[in-house]
């Protein structure tokens, strides 16, 4: 059996053809991600395969150049913050089908004119359930593919705490 | 058609029995990625592209954390009689369960016949009909999985939410540090 490959401490670094390769690739992916979301209602799509595009897009980069230019644009905290801002829009929508409009939970409370089907103002709340949805998907795979892969970040910034804190441990005493 | 579809689930049966039979750990990696692609494929000719779009999407997603996880760990082998007996079990399952799943192919609907035709009150039909008029989404899978079904999706929505949140606190840094100072005390 083959002995694994060992990956290298500072994040994996792929080399110029993948880096520009990357570099053209990252806006197009999101783009198409943007896409599938704004219209799911309209085309095939939705705010789940289009949330998965987008943090596609973000792992892209991670595994291209590195964990730090990813955390940069999108780090762990703005995720696990949008993760819960995309689940609790999701819910306020639902609620307000009761509370607001005063009909049942998760009612289309929006009414669209017959002239505007087929565009992208269509279909009621649909189309910010799928916004709701695609930062949802979107923040929470980013995230847990950031926290399962990117160990050993978190472990170099553990050991750089441990080592200002007996430093000020020593200074004190 | 069918012929077409049958090659493609042959290649899926395939691949999947190679996940598990090879002994190195990236190729089993590489081909359940076989795997979750050739069943795209399989969604896009049964004519559902929403579903091969989720699934083109997951799949990359999880094969590169699959390989990134994988790489770099040791994998253990079992030893020759747990094997033995771990093989014999296996063949046992897949032959009980192979049995009826033969079963429940007699009850499948033929090919490319709608549930509508066989079951003239169901709900689909309801769905096709009045879809667009009631919620005005012309891709009825939305519409489904947004305004009919809203409540399930919520249910998913919410299975994600506690996966990313189960994550964090497992792998969260302050309960690291406390086991890394009491491992150095």
């Amino acid at each position: 059996m083959n002995t694994p490959r060992k990956l290298p401490d500072e994040g994996l670094d792929m080399g110029v053809t993948v880096k520009t390769v990357t570099r053209w690739l990252k806006g197009p992916i999101l783009l198409f991600g943007i896409y599938l979301v704004l219209y799911g209602h309209i085309t095939p799509g939705g705010g789940f395969g289009g949330g998965v595009v987008i943090a596609s897009a973000f792992i892209l980069i991670t595994l291209a150049s590195g964990e730090r230019a990813s955390l940069q644009l999108f780090s762990k905290g703005v995720a696990s913050r949008l993760d819960s801002i995309g689940l609790l829009m999701f819910l306020v929508l639902g609620w307000l089908g009761t509370g607001w409009a005063g009909s049942y939970f998760f009612s289309n409370f929006i009414n669209t004119p017959e002239a505007a089907q087929f565009t992208l103002l269509s279909g009621g709340i649909m189309p910010i359930m799928n916004i709701a949805l695609g930062i949802k998907v979107a923040s929470a795979i980013f995230l847990v593919f950031t926290l399962l892969t990117a160990f050993h970040i978190v472990e170099q910034e553990l050991e750089d705490r441990l080592c200002a804190e007996a430093h000020q441990q020593e200074s004190n005493s | 058609m069918t012929e077409v579809l049958a090659l493609l689930i042959l290649l899926t049966v395939i691949a999947a029995i190679i996940t598990v039979l090879t002994s190195n750990l990236l190729y089993a990696v590489i081909s359940v990625g076989a795997v979750g692609f050739l069943l795209a494929i399989v969604y896009l000719f049964l004519a559902a592209p929403d579903v091969a779009i989720v699934q083109i999407g997951v799949e990359v997603v999880s094969l590169v954390i699959l390989i990134r996880a994988t790489l770099g760990r040791e994998v253990q082998q079992l030893k020759t009689v747990h094997a033995v007996v771990g093989v014999s079990f296996a063949v046992a399952f897949v032959a009980v369960i192979g049995l009826f799943g033969i079963q429940v192919f007699n009850q499948f609907p033929e090919f490319g016949i709608p549930v509508m035709e066989r079951f003239a009150d169901a709900p689909a039909l309801v769905y096709l009909q009045s879809g667009l008029a009631t919620t005005g989404a012309p891709n009825l899978v939305t519409a489904v999985l947004l305004d009919f079904r809203a409540w399930d999706t919520l249910g998913e929505a919410t299975v994600l939410f506690c996966a990313a949140l189960g994550t964090a606190v497992v792998l969260r840094r302050n309960a690291r540090i406390g086991r890394k100072k009491s491992e150095d005390k």
